[in-house]
């Protein structure tokens, strides 16, 4: 494409197929406790 | 649905619902205009009359294909498909646990949260057997969870030090057994810090979040002991000796909070990396409205023009060789959380609770020292369930203000604890941090974008 340039392969949706193990961190126990942002978080899923 | 906004020169477009992210030009950034969430196979008749004088025919024809192509893939305009993912939330195991190892505190921050260390309470430690429970509780309801995190949080925890390190060998001392990882965090001021202490945080802690505010001046205004001095010269030496010593392996951020005093919080994180701090959180304090040093609404433009200052420093020291990460800038888009995780959100009273010295249980440490939400109890391990589950469906489908808007799979409806405190209710989304998070992203977003297109620049227009 010359006009657009997509900048991830990210698939919300196969996602969902595949995830959902839970052994992520919880957001707020990483550094903020006063807001959330989840997306920061790192995929611990060893089958995805 | 999808979200188109320029920064720094880049037209960016989020489909939200796929996670996909795009740069556009210039002809097919204008065509956004003419299409209400799909793309029919020829470009709308008023598109063409309208746009053709000013990129010409082919440009258009050729721009347009790329936009329909994007959408037949499902990454642009795609559907939210996750609805039913929402209901199954229930019952999940509790995995992760704030433990209230201190109700006490040997600083009196003028904004803090948790009303200067005691949560509206008694000043008290917890005592070993409190936590032991905690730790047994926290097993117990943990299922087939491999993963736990129990945090060290306060008050100020190395108040209450020998218990932290009792704590972990206990825990340490299950997880054979019952085929469990424990990771622990701890939340300090410094001031208690010495060489045994930092050694045990960096041999035991895979994070560690260290409160210090930025320059001298700011840290020190709000960030005071108990005759009102600030705590700057005695914390920072010992920051600096915990992070040289530190394995890269481990976490740690330099955590502060900017107020209405430091609006111009980017020269903090200049200082932070002065004093060699590169992992950084910076968060805006959440406190009642009237006070002099909260982030009001009016705020708001002032604060956005200094997020995109902050992005522009984070860009030029990357390209430089010296990145550093900023907590609320870091987003993967390519292996970033599954959309489970994302309605999850920060699960507080689901898979997430924290435990007071007493032992009383709460959906998170902000809900602490209000009776109405306490959930149970480590000691007779009681736990409402009910309580559980309402945590457990309040996400991006169950909160109106989120279930329209662009950024709900990346802050996964925000802060209940927030909502409840300055809208009512732990379903309607507190407006300043709404902002506050949207902007985040969008500057995360366009980070990503310029050290993509970092070299040549062919995408900013």
């Amino acid at each position: 494409m010359k006009q657009i340039k997509t900048l991830n392969r990210a698939n919300l949706k196969e996602s969902a197929a595949r995830g959902g193990c839970g052994e992520c961190q919880a957001s707020c126990q990483s550094a903020c406790k006063t807001s959330c942002t989840v997306t920061n978080q790192k995929c611990e899923n060893k089958n995805r | 649905m999808i979200h188109r906004y320029v920064s720094n020169g880049y037209r960016i477009v989020l489909d939200t619902n796929s996670g996909a992210v795009h740069i556009f030009g210039e002809a097919p950034f204008a065509m956004l205009d003419y299409l209400d969430g799909s793309v029919p196979d020829k470009p709308p008749e008023g598109m063409l009359r309208d746009l053709s004088d000013r990129f010409g025919e082919e440009t258009l024809r050729e721009g347009y294909g790329e936009i329909l192509e994007l959408y037949r893939k499902g990454q642009l305009f795609s559907a939210d498909v996750y609805g039913p993912y929402a209901a199954l939330l229930k019952n999940a195991p509790i995995k992760s646990m704030c433990l209230n190892i201190a109700h006490d505190c040997n600083l009196r921050c003028r904004y803090c949260f948790a009303a200067q260390g005691d949560f509206g309470g008694e000043r008290m430690l917890m005592p070993f057997s409190v936590a032991k429970s905690a730790v047994d509780f926290l097993v117990a309801h943990s299922g087939a969870r491999h993963n736990l995190e129990l945090d060290f949080f306060g008050g100020e925890p190395l108040m209450n030090f020998d218990v932290v390190k009792k704590t972990v060998a206990y825990a340490h001392s299950l997880e054979k057994q019952h085929n469990k990882n424990f990771r622990f965090t701890i939340t300090t001021n410094g001031l208690l810090l010495n060489d045994d202490r930092i050694d045990f945080i960096n041999r035991e802690m895979s994070n560690c979040i260290l409160s210090l505010d930025g320059r001298k001046e700011v840290n020190d205004r709000l960030r005071v002991r108990v005759d009102g001095s600030g705590c700057y010269d005695s914390i920072v030496p010992k920051f600096q000796k915990l992070v040289a010593r530190r394995s890269r392996e481990k976490d740690y951020y330099v955590r502060g909070t900017f107020t209405k005093y430091n609006l111009d919080f980017t020269n903090d994180v200049k200082h932070y990396l002065e004093l060699g701090f590169p992992e950084i959180s910076v968060e805006p304090v959440v406190s009642d409205p009237r006070l002099d040093y909260s982030i009001r609404e009016e705020d708001l433009p002032r604060v956005s023009e200094e997020y995109d200052r902050l992005s522009q420093l984070v860009i030029e020291r990357a390209k430089e060789g010296r990145g550093f990460d900023f907590f609320h800038f870091m987003v993967d888009l390519n292996q970033g959380p599954c959309v489970i995780k994302r309605l999850r959100g920060c699960s507080c009273g689901n898979e997430y609770v924290a435990v007071t010295p007493t032992g009383d249980v709460y959906p998170c440490h902000q809900f602490v020292g209000k009776p109405e939400w306490r959930m149970g109890s480590v000691l007779d391990d009681t736990l409402d369930t009910e309580m559980k589950n309402r945590f457990a469906l309040t996400n991006v489908y169950s909160k109106p203000e989120c279930r329209g808007c662009w950024a709900k799979f990346y802050c996964s409806g925000g802060c209940n604890a927030n909502n409840l405190e300055y809208e009512g209710d732990i379903r309607r989304p507190h407006k300043v941090s709404c902002f506050l998070e949207k902007k985040r992203l969008e500057c995360a977003i366009m980070i990503q974008a310029a050290l993509a297109d970092s070299g040549n620049e062919q995408m900013r227009g």
